[in-house]
């Protein structure tokens, strides 16, 4: 039994890695195959309707899509491991310029949204389960259930008419960049990413406030209050650590989807996140655009997972034996 | 009962707020623990005496539990008035207590040095430098082996009984006046079961803490304590010297509790005799008994036991017994 060792934690992070890279590859393959087997062409739509079969059997075989399926699957992981980039039809531009670009907004916006999401969601969650059935516990409950309702967008769209039109602290939308306006930028990120992370909030409180419910049942907690700890050792110290490991496992899920883009709020705020990106790329039928920023969305999650298995290692001692 | 008590519980009485209505755990329950001295508590599960327990370190949750009536005096303290902040400041310091689940009762994810170690930081100001160093002296005192190195183990890594030698060393740190053990070795295999008393043995004549032993386990009580507490449904049925108890048990359920321990070689001419049982079972903490609570399972009971309810009575030198039979000797039953 011994002392926890670097060896097993090491194992622990190697295996998880593995994981991760197998599904990657998963990944990977079903992204190309629905996308392969998907109508619409892009020879077709590069060239309009009027084109000819010669020029488009031409161009057919100058983007490679009359070679075989593992050709063309192997060409394109091939090429996104060596870093190079295809080129977007609908942009003409790298593709992974234009990715970095509006991972620039999407990026922050999760964290921001995550960041609004936890601060609100595990006092609500502690202050609820303190307080089981009685009114504080009760409004909580409540407050989250309307949380639970509320479609973002309608929040978002709430949200600009209180802050922008009315009281005029924020800019109704659009993003002015981070180079030209880094205040501005982040800024502009706020209102979204609150609309964002209340909703998530919402279910993360619940969570938080179940989970600390089973926790404050154990017989460590008893333990703790048996040794004349103050209540706020017992909740911070004993309790808590416990109730969020749970709490972590949907938190990444959330982090891994808002990773990949808010299609609806960035929209609403008319922010060049990746939502927007793969939204427009898809009706123009931009294959390449498409399928890496499809991959780097599932990637994302995939990714986050796999943080959130590390950060388990962090917070639970026990996981190394699994 | 000496006035000079370290705890002296009168007439606690608790309720519960269950499904099925209000139920009474505890029902005027008398005791007394002089400094030093080892009070063993003996019942069935349920009949109070973990209830009773927690009701001493202020740990029952209200609601459910209310407690209605009753002092709790610890060295001439009432616990039962004192603030939340001022029973804080005795839980652990000056009344520890040690619970039935090893396995359940350390936080698994903090390290055991750190959880020995907590009492010390809280009550005695300690640094954390001196209060591990303080942690690592208790492991070693409730024989862990290579307790210094096990300080940053999680409670994972260690087996049932050495996760109760932790129990113990951070239930004691503070050197309490005052340790109760809620059926400190009902968890553990047998031969864990005589180490961890032992161990509580020679920690207790070190400290001179005085134990208050809760357990189901009249052979537990036979080595540990040197005065017995039955305990029934909510209430002390009889209370005497460990000795007298075992040589001459009053009440007819002390009597079924002590037919029910196996003897090993105890028949001679090795005739095979089935282990006694006490018939029937624990009433409902909701249920209205108007007469005696054990009548209903008594092998002596008669009409008087089930309409009213005898009273604790002085039956001899330290022994009080809750039972008609003392008014009424010879309605005693002789069995064959």
């Amino acid at each position: 039994m011994g002392p926890p060792g670097l060896f097993p934690m090491l194992r622990y992070v190697l295996i998880k890695f593995a994981t991760l890279v197998l599904l990657l590859i998963l990944v990977s393959l079903t992204v190309f195959a629905v996308l392969f087997v998907l109508p619409g062409d892009p020879a077709q739509i590069i060239l309009g309707i009027h084109a000819t079969p010669e020029s488009l059997a031409r161009l057919r075989a100058e983007l490679g899509l009359d070679r075989p399926f593992f050709t063309q699957y192997a060409d394109w992981v091939g090429n996104l491991l060596l870093g190079r980039s295809a080129l977007s039809i609908h942009y003409k531009m790298p593709v992974f310029e234009l990715v970095a670009s509006r991972l620039a907004v999407t990026g922050p916006l999760a964290l921001l949204a995550m960041l609004f999401a936890v601060a609100f969601a595990v006092p609500l969650g502690i202050y609820a389960a303190r307080h089981q059935n009685r009114p504080q516990d009760l409004a909580v409950m409540a407050f989250t259930q309307v949380g639970l309702a509320t479609p973002e967008f309608w929040l978002g769209i709430l949200l600009v008419l209180l802050f922008s039109v009315e009281l005029n602290w924020f800019a109704a939308g659009g993003f002015p960049g981070w180079a030209a306006d880094p205040l501005g930028s982040l800024k502009a990120l706020l209102l979204p990413a609150f609309a964002l992370g209340i909703i998530r909030a919402a279910i993360l409180a619940r969570l938080t406030r179940s989970s600390m419910l089973d926790v404050l049942r154990e017989d460590y907690i008893r333990t703790a209050r048996a040794k004349g700890l103050r209540e706020r050792t017992v909740i911070y110290v004993h309790a808590l650590r416990n109730a969020l490991i749970p709490v972590l496992t949907i938190l990444g899920l959330q982090l891994g989807q808002l990773l990949a883009g808010a299609i609806i709020i960035e929209n609403v705020f008319f922010l060049p996140g990746l939502g927007r990106l793969v939204f427009t790329a898809i009706g123009m039928r931009d294959l390449p655009v498409v399928r890496d920023v499809v991959l780097l969305m599932a990637a994302a999650v995939v990714f986050v997972n796999f943080l959130v298995d590390l950060a388990y290692a962090a917070v639970d001692p026990r996981i190394e034996l699994h | 009962m000496s006035d000079a008590a370290l705890l002296r519980i009168e007439a606690l009485r608790v309720s519960f707020r269950t499904p099925e209505g209000p139920g009474t755990a505890v029902d005027g329950v008398d005791l007394a623990v002089a400094a030093g001295e080892t009070l063993g508590v003996v019942g069935e599960s349920g009949c109070g005496k973990s209830v009773t327990a927690l009701a001493v370190l202020g740990l029952l949750a209200v609601p459910p539990a209310r407690i209605e009536t009753g002092t709790i005096r610890f060295d001439g303290r009432d616990l039962l008035r004192l603030g939340e902040e001022e029973r804080r400041r005795i839980r652990g310091r000056e009344i520890a207590m040690i619970f039935q689940e090893p396995m359940t009762s350390l936080n698994p994810v903090l390290p055991i040095g750190r959880q020995v170690a907590e009492p010390l930081r809280v009550h005695l100001g300690l640094t954390e430098a001196e209060a591990r160093e303080a942690a690592a002296g208790w492991l070693e005192k409730v024989k862990i082996p290579a307790a210094r190195r096990r300080l940053a183990d999680y409670p994972h890594q260690l087996s049932g009984g050495m996760r109760q030698r932790v129990m113990i060393a951070m239930a004691m740190v503070c050197r309490p006046r005052l340790l109760i053990a809620d059926e400190p070795t009902t968890a553990l295999d047998v031969t864990i079961q005589a180490q961890i008393l032992s161990l509580m043995r020679d920690l207790k004549e070190e400290t001179g803490t005085a134990l208050l032993l809760i357990t189901h386990n009249l052979g537990v009580v036979a080595q540990m304590a040197a005065r017995v507490l039955v305990m029934y449904a909510g209430q002390v049925v009889e209370e005497a010297p460990v000795a007298a108890l075992f040589e001459e048990p009053f009440h007819p359920y002390t009597q079924g509790l002590l037919r029910s321990i196996p003897v090993l070689g105890g028949r001679a001419g090795g005739a095979k005799t089935r282990l006694a049982e006490i018939p029937g079972l624990v009433p409902a903490i909701t249920e209205r008994i108007a007469g005696c609570r054990f009548a209903g399972r008594c092998p002596h009971a008669f009409a008087l036991c089930r309409e009213d309810p005898p009273a604790l009575w002085a039956i001899g030198p330290g022994r009080r017994a809750r039972c008609w039979l003392h008014l009424h000797p010879e309605r005693r039953r002789h069995h064959g």
